[in-house]
């Protein structure tokens, strides 16, 4: 990938989400926070690559570190938006 | 298909999947699906990534995939939702200081190599830098949450401040012009640590929802900085998505505390009010009251909005409140709740709080929708919120908070504010609402005062 094509991505996937999510209600504001916080835990497959890659023990040892904390950030941060939504949505289950 | 080839679709199908589910995520009724589709997107990348042919040790992939999703189902499963700000900022701090080690390892690995080149250690600098900083802001944001940690940091911090902005900025081009002396990439890291160590440092309550909308920004622009270094496509577009709708968070709390996000980055902390005693705005005109009278008060209302502040998830407040509501709605009243966009310590922090206690989000009004009724309605109980509701920022041009929308609750025909005592808010200034005629002072601990108004109710 070129450096330009790079920004060039960088660039419109910011515009885009941009647009995405202009008018959010305040009911989901922490939803869509920890939701797209657990989004940037995309950082893991970077991990994964640098942790199993088996280069040198510091490369090794960090990206072990990485993909562990990385893990935690997603697993997490989906579970814990889902657990909140749901308590959203269960309450409108009962109030028919 | 090649192996790339794989890799590199199963990756265009994650970036589809994330932006369905950020769309998903900005309405009710999509939500839950929006947030599927993130996790399936997530899925996806991973397992395409296990692809990957430079992987050769899967071991050690297994153990830290585990121990990562152990520790996050429970934190997970566990947190309280009065805690839910702390767990946000920790897995925003994870998020930053993974970007961090892979960018540090990538470009270790590189320079090893022979094959880092200046577009590399650029990328890898910034991303060591953001990462950093979102790393240890979100865990100093997380201890100041948690209150362990108190500070409201010192005079010249904004000139220390951007001294470290200024070295750190030196250093990428150190690390850009010596790739191969490693001692620069490690003097940024502990730079960017400093910095949001410094960025956090004076924060104080009221202004928590901006920076942990910032630092959710910022984890979005470490990972996209950290695709830059890899070379890798979907990490710049998860990355900047998520920047951009941390940005528009941002940008909504700034709106609502009348602040720029320059001023919030920027600026020096906030300094605390001096000057007018207290005494001046109270005096003796500050009217206290018994769960009773309140009770009293309340049987005769015929519309009560509720004004919830962080006060309410401190005390734990929140199931009382709906039993309040469930008690009032029983005799006729009608009940609504009006919240301030930055009320609480992060964005829709009260809103999570009334949905744990069951509260319809019919019943949640925010600042727009609410402001116009105040004047219809006969009694506004304001339960731990202070400076979301302190007429000073519409009358008085001199105050901190001037120019701060507010609830304008004063309007209502009676105030009833449930509080400790007097003390002032994170603005650090009196609350003429306090001593307003119309205003009544229900002093005790949020949740108990609440219950005794609810058992006054059944007697009365």
């Amino acid at each position: 990938m070129t450096l330009l094509i790079a920004l060039t991505l960088f660039v419109l996937a910011v515009f885009l989400g941009l647009e995405l999510i202009t008018k959010v209600p305040a009911t989901l504001h922490t939803p869509l926070m920890s939701g797209s916080n657990a989004v940037s835990g995309i950082t893991l497959i970077g991990a994964l690559v640098s942790a199993g890659a088996d280069h040198t023990m510091l490369t090794t040892t960090l990206g072990f570190v990485a993909v562990t904390l990385a893990t935690i950030n997603v697993v997490g941060g989906f579970l814990v938006t889902n657990r909140m939504l749901a308590m959203f949505a269960g309450r409108k289950k009962r109030r028919p | 298909m090649t192996t790339p080839d794989v890799i590199s679709v199963g990756y265009l199908v994650a970036a589809v999947l994330f932006i369905l589910g950020l769309k998903g995520l900005g309405r009710p009724r999509t939500a839950v699906r929006g947030n599927l589709m993130g996790a399936t997107g997530m899925l996806v990348a991973i397992l395409v990534t296990l692809l990957d042919q430079s992987i050769i040790s899967y071991l050690a992939l297994a153990v830290a995939l585990l121990i990562g999703s152990v520790v996050g189902v429970l934190l997970a499963v566990k947190v309280k939702m009065t805690s839910m700000p702390e767990l946000v900022a920790l897995f925003n701090g994870f998020g930053g200081g993974a970007s961090v080690l892979v960018a540090t390892a990538s470009f270790i690995e590189a320079v090893d190599l022979g094959s880092a080149d200046n577009r590399l250690a650029i990328a890898a600098g910034v991303t060591a830098l953001i990462g950093a900083v979102t790393f240890s802001g979100s865990i100093i944001a997380f201890f100041k949450l948690q209150e362990s940690l108190k500070g409201s940091g010192f005079t010249g911090l904004h000139l220390v401040r951007a001294a470290v902005m200024l070295v750190s900025v030196g250093l990428v081009a150190m690390v850009a012009l010596q790739p191969d002396t490693r001692g620069w990439l490690w003097a940024l890291v502990g730079a960017g640590l400093l910095l949001g160590v410094l960025g956090t440092i004076a924060i104080g309550g009221a202004d928590m929802p901006v920076v942990i909308a910032l630092l959710n920004a910022f984890s979005g622009v470490a990972a996209s900085a950290t695709g830059f270094v890899l070379d890798n496509s979907l990490l710049i577009i998860a990355g900047s998505l998520v920047g951009a709708s941390g940005l528009i968070l941002t940008r909504i709390m700034c709106t609502a505390m009348n602040r720029s996000i320059y001023d919030v980055i920027f600026s020096a902390a906030p300094a605390a009010a001096v000057g007018r005693d207290d005494s001046d705005v109270y005096g003796d005109r500050v009217t206290a009251t018994s769960a009773e009278e309140v009770a009293m008060i309340l049987e005769i209302a015929d519309r009560v909005v509720i004004v919830p502040g962080y006060g309410l998830a401190v005390a734990q407040a929140q199931h009382a409140v709906r039993d309040l509501m469930t008690s009032l709605e029983a005799s006729g009243t009608e009940v609504v709740f009006g919240i301030h966009p930055v009320a609480g310590r992060m964005p829709g922090h009260m809103n999570v709080l009334l949905a744990e206690a069951e509260i319809d989000y019919e019943h949640l009004l925010d600042m727009n929708q609410v402001n116009p009724t105040f004047a219809q309605t006969d009694v506004t109980i304001v339960i731990g919120a202070n400076d979301v509701v302190n007429p000073s920022a519409r009358t008085d041009p001199g105050s901190p908070i001037a120019g701060m929308p507010i609830l304008d609750v004063d309007e209502s025909r009676t105030v009833i504010v449930i509080k400790r005592s007097l003390s002032p808010g994170f603005a650090g200034i009196a609350n003429p609402l306090f001593a307003a005629d119309n205003t009544f002072m229900l002093f005790g601990d949020g949740k108990q005062a609440v219950l005794d108004i609810v058992a006054a109710l059944v007697s009365v």
